[in-house]
Parts: structure tokens; sequence; C-alpha cells
């Protein structure tokens, strides 16, 4: 199976939350990347986790799937996630697919946690 | 991992433009429909994949004749009429299942080694369909649904059977798909429920459930007839 074009670190943000740095493309072979980082995310004591997609660099539908999924596991554990950095390109693509309907799309991370 | 980000993404002409509504000729059940992702559906959340091995075919040509291809690979039971200017992003292609129900899907995406589907509202389900190709000791051949039974019909018609139903056509898709190329083999399946819980708030869908449109669209076909004569 291809390897996964990505990188994604995972930093505290302000007011309790996590920031999940992405840096490359997001398709269906970053799936161990992506859960990998969002159960670093995952603690008891974060409220909101922030999706950074100011270096994004491809995303296609099987990365949207990822996305979704993750939105669910989210939403399970009761937090909440937000994103910003989207270039118009992704946040189209965030409206086409009616993502941005249940991820908060932002201008920035301190507009991202605020918010949530 | 860091590259300049450039005004151009490499995926803008992979994606369909952003639409509101499907155009209003799109056909029944579809023309002027919005488009659905798993979250605007009702029942629980699946994560549905089939594969099937292709040896020896590269991945960008089993794309390139699923695609070509795509209605032909279906059981004879649903029909697939794909848009007249093919599989690309933003067409939209009509299904008619069992002879009865129409409903339809628009291309959300395609490139060289996968294409996409999402369906519109009444479709038994919300959600995305994606097919791709790629290496893993030899080629695979791949559906990835990720959807939820769009409205609280279809979601006990998924209870009932339908769901059985919807396996057997992928894996009947996908042992066509390898026919095609000469191969006979069987197809995997994994099925991972990823939420068991039911969107209530989208109860409402069911005003729009494809298979109600499609009895009625039936039933005023005799008063449509009297109005042309």
């Amino acid at each position: 199976m291809p390897q996964a074009q990505v990188a994604m670190t995972v930093r505290d943000g302000a007011n309790g939350s996590k920031v999940i740095d992405i840096d490359g493309e997001i398709t269906a072979f970053c799936e161990g990347v992506l859960m990998d980082a969002y159960s670093q995310a995952d603690k008891p004591e974060t409220k909101v986790i922030v999706l950074n997609f100011d270096q994004l660099g491809y995303m296609n539908s099987g990365g949207i799937g990822l996305l979704v999924t993750m939105l669910i596991r989210a939403q399970r554990n009761n937090h909440r996630l937000a994103a910003y950095g989207l270039s118009d390109h992704y946040r189209q693509i965030f409206s086409l697919t009616r993502l941005d309907e249940a991820i908060g799309i932002f201008e920035d991370e301190a507009s991202a946690i605020a918010a949530a | 991992m860091t590259e300049e980000r450039t005004d151009e993404p490499r995926d803008r002409n992979n994606w369909a433009p952003n639409i509101e509504r499907l155009r209003a000729d799109g056909g029944v059940n579809v023309g002027g429909r919005r488009l659905t992702g798993p979250q605007q559906g009702f029942g629980p959340m699946w994560q549905k994949t089939y594969t099937v091995r292709i040896p020896g075919v590269e991945p960008e040509r089993v794309i390139s004749e699923w695609k070509a291809n795509y209605g032909s690979f279906w059981p004879s039971h649903s029909r697939f009429n794909a848009p007249v200017a093919g599989i690309k992003p933003g067409e939209v292609g009509n299904i008619t299942s069992m002879q009865v129900m129409s409903t339809g899907i628009m291309v959300l995406y395609t490139d060289e080694t996968s294409f996409s589907f999402m369906t519109p509202e009444g479709h038994p389900f919300a959600g995305w369909i994606t097919f791709s190709s790629y290496d893993d000791d030899g080629t695979v051949g791949q559906v990835q649904l990720v959807i939820r039974p769009s409205d609280p019909l279809w979601d006990v018609a998924f209870l009932f059977g339908a769901a059985k139903g919807e396996d057997l056509m992928w894996q009947h898709t996908l042992r066509a798909l390898a026919a095609h190329f000469g191969v006979e083999a069987k197809p995997e399946t994994t099925l991972v429920k990823v939420d068991k819980k039911r969107l209530w708030k989208n109860a409402g869908n069911i005003t729009k459930n494809a298979a109600i449109g499609s009895a009625i669209n039936v039933a005023k076909a005799p008063v449509r007839m009297l109005r042309r004569a």
C-alpha cells in the first residue's frame, strides 16, 4: 500500500485545546498517521481539537472520508473539532462535501479556539 | 514535507465545482436536490470496504477501464446511466434500481487511480463512495463507502436486507471488474460501524425518500400522459 505523504504533530493550544499541525497530503493512506495524531490529542482534559491545514498540499476524497471518521471519534469523546488554515480551494471542498456543517472553519488558531 | 504553497492546488481539477444544489434537469429524485455527506444522513454510520486482487494490471489501467465501463460491472437488477461526458468531476449519473426506483449520484472527485461519488437527498444512503486501485504486493481494486442510511425508512430497509444487498452488489461489481481483466477472484469485505447513533435531527429526510418519490412519479404517469394528449 502506498506510504502516507504527510506529517502530523500535536501540540498544546490555548484554553485546554490540542492543535494538530498537518503538513502534506490527506488521502486514504494517511489513516494511521491521522488516527495516531488524534489519539495523542484525545486526553480527558482536552476540550477542543483544532486541525491546522496551513501546510495542506493535497487532499482527495479518501481523505475527506477519514476526516469524517475522525469527527465521529471526537464527538463520541465529547471533543469539539475545529479547523483553520484552509485555502479558498479547500474551503470550497469542505462546503461541497458539507463537512463545514460539522467542523467549524476559522481564519486562525485563536478564533478557532475562542469559538469552540 | 513542507513545500511552498502555490495559488494553484494540485488537486484543483480533480474536484467537482462547489454547488448548492444539483441541476434542475438532473432527473427524477436528483434534479434540484442537495448533496448529502454522512453527517446529513440518519442511521448508523458505516465504513464498508470491498477489495479484489487484480494481479498484473496497473492501477491506472484498472481505474481507466472502470470509469469507461462503470455501469456494465453492475448486477442486472440495477442500471447506471453514466453521464454523457463520462465520469468527470461534477457530472451526474442516474440510477434505476429494481426497474422502479430512480435516484442518482454526482461525481465528486476523479484522478488516475480513484474516483468518488456523492449521493443526493433521497438516495438510500447519504455519503461518499470511493473507487480506487493501488499496489499492495499486486494490484488491488477497491470500493469504499462512508455512509449512513438517509432516513428512517431506508434505515429499516437496511436492517431488513438492504445492507446485505449492498454488500452483494459491490462484491458482484468487483468480481465483474476482475473478470474484465481475465481474473477470477473472490472479493473481500470489511464492515466497520463507525457510529451506532441515529441522527434524529435528520429524520425529516424521509420527505425526500427516492422510493416514495419514485412511487409518486409512477402514480402520476397517467395524468402526465393525459396532459400531453
